[in-house]
């Protein structure tokens, strides 16, 4: 038997050619042995490569943060969001969560070393509000270019990337206080700036239209206007200047 | 008694979404392990675990039952990883010199030269592994952490990329003809 070549070596190092011909010509062959052992060192060595091990309550989390989104039959998950009756309750549930969180957490201004938790929340807020008018942005531009031809939205998706790291911090934070309807806006939020920022970044016609389609189809625009225009009417407290806004 | 995956699989689809926490508990580190092996990064890859079962539910009316559960959920996440690396190769493509194969030149390289001394440690070594992982290309890449740390078969291999096993096996003979190329010096100096 002919000497055994290196893919042959890595088909027995992974046990998925079994013959006892190559058996044989190992026992025999000291070169072919030694091609063996040499491969053998660097697959094991690749086995030092370890995966950090989640949390045992990981695979719940998991479930916790995507189980707000599969409240729709899988079959009709990108359908639907234009029914008006739930425009219609996306809107009151935003409108109402928004309203609860900033009721009563109005406070005098204080140095930023005695922040009270409401005028931390209130901060947090118009921060939130300016990420969603920066995320609007960037939808409303993709929605809205009518270019005919192929479309380059490198820049659109540079600044989609720069905006998923802040929104994962807002939601959490948004999750972290008990605002679960907030956070679902911002989670919607997350999955279409990672799908903008994980495009290719020239698209053809076909290609861009299915990213417009899909931002439609998902009425996130809507609710996130309808969320920053709450979050405008309530930035400035009644009779105290421009608190929150200059930290 | 543990309830099956195709039994959970049968919920979902008859409309239950409560019963899709059963798949997500199960499969949720494996899935996160072969995330964080494909993008060597744990933020990205919680990212793509999330995807991954979102997509994998918007997909489960295509299930059609003659793979495993869990090698499907693999494709897919295995999917999603692609999608990144490519996203991420292509930003990067006007910046660094990449070949043929669309990897970075050089990329599997380690940082700095390997020194008898400095392999001394196998910390040290350990640290030439996640970048010769990364400067393969991404389908090399997939195959490879699906064959070597998943264990799976080079047929398995095939389903789960879409591809048939001889373009699999393929990929995984270049990923390790790669590594070879890059930790064998390595490996040799820190033996001498």
């Amino acid at each position: 038997m002919k000497h055994l070549n290196e893919d042959e070596l890595v088909l027995h190092y992974y046990g998925e050619r079994q013959d006892p011909e190559v058996e044989r010509h190992l026992a025999a062959c000291e070169d072919c042995r030694a091609h063996l052992k040499s491969l053998t060192r660097v697959l094991d060595a690749m086995s030092a490569l370890e995966a950090p091990e989640p949390h045992e309550t990981y695979g719940s989390r998991v479930w916790h943060h995507i189980a707000p989104q599969l409240t729709q039959s899988p079959a009709r998950w990108w359908t639907g969001w234009f029914a008006p009756r739930r425009l219609v309750a996306a809107a009151a549930m935003a409108a109402l969560l928004v309203a609860a969180f900033l009721a009563g957490r109005v406070s005098q201004r204080r140095q930023i070393a005695g922040l009270s938790a409401p005028v931390r929340e209130r901060i947090l807020l118009v921060a939130v509000g300016d990420h969603l008018e920066r995320s609007q942005m960037i939808l409303a531009e993709l929605v809205n270019n009518e270019s005919k031809g192929p479309v380059d939205i490198s820049d659109e998706q540079q600044r989609a990337e720069d905006l998923v790291g802040e929104n994962r911090l807002y939601r959490q934070a948004a999750l972290k206080s008990g605002d679960r309807a907030v956070s679902s806006v911002l989670d919607e939020l997350e999955r279409v700036l990672l799908e903008i920022a994980h495009s290719p970044s020239k698209l053809n016609s076909a290609e861009f239209d299915e990213i417009r389609r899909r931002i439609e189809s998902e009425g996130i625009l809507f609710k996130i206007r309808v969320v920053s225009t709450n979050l405008r009417g309530r930035e400035m407290p009644a009779g105290s200047g421009k608190a929150g806004r200059t930290l | 008694m543990e309830q099956s995956d195709a039994t959970a699989v049968a919920q979902v689809r008859a409309g239950n979404p409560d019963a899709y926490r059963v798949l997500v508990e199960r499969h949720s580190h494996s899935v996160f392990r072969l995330a964080f092996r494909m993008t060597g990064n744990e933020q990205d890859a919680e990212d793509l675990v999330q995807e991954t079962f979102l997509r994998a539910y918007r997909q489960i009316g295509k299930f059609d039952g003659r793979a495993s559960f869990s090698t499907w959920l693999y494709r897919i996440a295995a999917n999603c990883s692609l999608d990144l690396i490519r996203a991420r190769k292509r930003r990067q493509e006007h910046q660094t010199p990449v070949n043929e194969d669309g990897e970075e030149v050089g990329a599997a390289l380690p940082a700095a030269d390997p020194t008898p001394d400095r392999l001394a440690f196998s910390g040290e070594l350990k640290q030439l592994l996640a970048p010769a992982l990364q400067g393969l290309s991404p389908m090399e890449r997939t195959a490879f952490v699906l064959r070597h740390y998943e264990g799976m078969c080079i047929e398995e291999i095939g389903r789960a990329l879409g591809v048939n096993a001889g373009a699999a096996k393929h990929s995984v003979f270049r990923a390790v003809q790669k590594l070879r190329r890059t930790l064998e010096p390595a490996l040799s100096s820190a033996r001498s």
